[in-house]
């Protein structure tokens, strides 16, 4: 399996996001996306996701199930954990594992993520890690080849951090692909960088500075 | 479990605990019911006369109260951007969304009818014209609601501008819904009539309100 994209650009209303992106990732392979604020980089996981159209380039796929799209073949982990605090931690994972139709071990997921013991609490009560890491069962409970990683990690402690690498770990040797948003390195080997900063890299040499930068906004 | 029944029985779960929506349909249309009898006075002629018109506007300003959460809820934690990737096609995931809606916040009303219709001085066979009319006819108010709620997605305060898009609408249901009610109640026109157009109205926004919702939701995302 063999994810490619060719030239890839996003404009989000009027500006330009990024244009000229390309990538190639393989089976067991991780792509850690980096970039400042601002660069793009859930933008293009958005796009992997089908969620947005790129305004170029091309995006495929070769070797993965020939009906499906790939939207339909990715875990999409964004900023937002899709979690209803009415429903009981069981409830909201049980929903999306038949909704996605996959291979269901919703408790077993929710023991690896640490969550087992308060299954039946109403999800309201989660902390935001707690929320996190019920998201993050998600893609263990349903499986599908590639996952999309927005900023995985942002608010898991050490230790959950730490199991997050061992879940992607996992899923590479068994053959997945991982794409990820990240600004903290998450100790894996086997990495390949993209980073989105190149066209501005001269004059980004702090966030300060990128922020400043009104190239990127289109008059 | 499907893809769509999971979504369904999701839907009803939230809709019915603490904080959902399904409670407050029925309890509006309850309250505008029972006070206008205290508005319009003692007067049983004319409250047969308006009865069925109350009901029914009470019945569509209800449907439009929860029907503003319906995607936004869904939209702000993230969950669409999920349900776009799921195999499900999103018309069938707009059109188990919308009879979710339906069974939560419209059924009860329609239950409640034949209750709230004393107030108005209705007797038996016009009750049960009344809720006839009410039980065909709330889908079709559900159904073009969809296609508002998904238009007013992405906006903070989305609940007035989903009247002002959907109230024009539904005005045809609103004509054909009284006037097969007050047919049922008074004559002269044959309940079959008007009530047939209901029918088709109805039918008509089930087939369009998914579609028309899916092209507004997917539009949205962009």
């Amino acid at each position: 399996m063999r994810l490619s994209a060719v030239d890839l650009a996003c404009r989000r209303g009027d500006r330009d996001v990024f244009s000229g992106v390309s990538f190639n990732v393989g089976a067991g392979e991780l792509l850690a996306i980096t970039g400042r604020n601002g660069a793009g980089k859930s933008s293009l996981l958005r796009i992997v996701a089908g969620l947005i159209r790129p305004v170029g380039g091309r995006l495929w796929l070769e070797g993965g199930e020939p009906e499906l799209s790939i939207a339909e073949q990715v875990h999409y982990l964004g900023h937002q954990d899709p979690v209803k605090p009415s429903l009981s931690v069981l409830e909201n994972l049980q929903f999306w594992a038949a909704f996605f139709a996959g291979a269901i071990k919703v408790d077993d997921a929710l023991e690896l993520v640490g969550l087992g013991a308060i299954a039946t609490l109403p999800a309201g009560y989660l902390s935001a890690g707690q929320r996190r890491r019920l998201s993050i069962a998600r893609l263990i409970a349903v499986k599908r080849p590639i996952w999309l990683l927005d900023e995985p990690t942002s608010t898991l402690d050490a230790a959950a951090q730490h199991r997050v690498a061992e879940f992607m770990r996992t899923h590479l040797s068994e053959g997945g692909l991982v794409l990820t948003a990240t600004h903290s390195a998450l100790g894996l080997s086997s990495i390949q960088e993209l980073s989105l900063d190149r066209s501005v890299r001269s004059h980004a040499h702090s966030d300060v500075a990128g922020m400043e930068q009104p190239a990127a906004v289109a008059p | 479990m499907s893809p769509l029944a999971a979504l369904l029985l999701r839907d009803m779960r939230i809709a019915v605990r603490v904080g959902g929506g399904a409670l407050i349909g029925v309890l509006f249309f309850l309250a505008v019911v029972s006070v206008t009898p205290f508005a319009v006075g003692p007067d049983l002629a004319l409250l047969k006369r308006i009865g069925p018109a109350i009901l029914w506007l009470a019945a569509l300003l209800a449907s439009l109260l929860a029907l503003d959460r319906l995607f936004a809820s869904d939209h702000e934690d993230g969950s669409l951007d999920l349900i776009l990737t799921g195999r499900a096609p999103l018309e069938l995931v707009v059109a188990a969304k919308g009879i979710a809606h339906w069974l939560t916040t419209a059924l009860p009303l329609v239950v409640a009818a034949p209750l709230i219709a004393l107030l108005l001085d209705l007797d038996g066979s016009a009750e049960a014209g009344l809720v006839l009319t009410l039980l065909v006819g709330t889908p079709a108010l559900t159904f073009i609601g969809l296609i508002g709620a998904a238009i007013a997605v992405t906006l903070r305060r989305g609940g007035l501008l989903l009247a002002i898009i959907v109230l024009p609408l539904t005005v045809p249901v609103l004509i054909f819904g009284v006037a097969a009610a007050n047919a049922a109640i008074a004559g002269p026109v044959p309940f079959g009539t008007p009530f047939t157009v209901l029918c088709a109205l109805t039918l008509a926004s089930l087939v369009i309100g998914p579609f028309a919702a899916a092209a507004a939701l997917r539009l949205d995302m962009e």
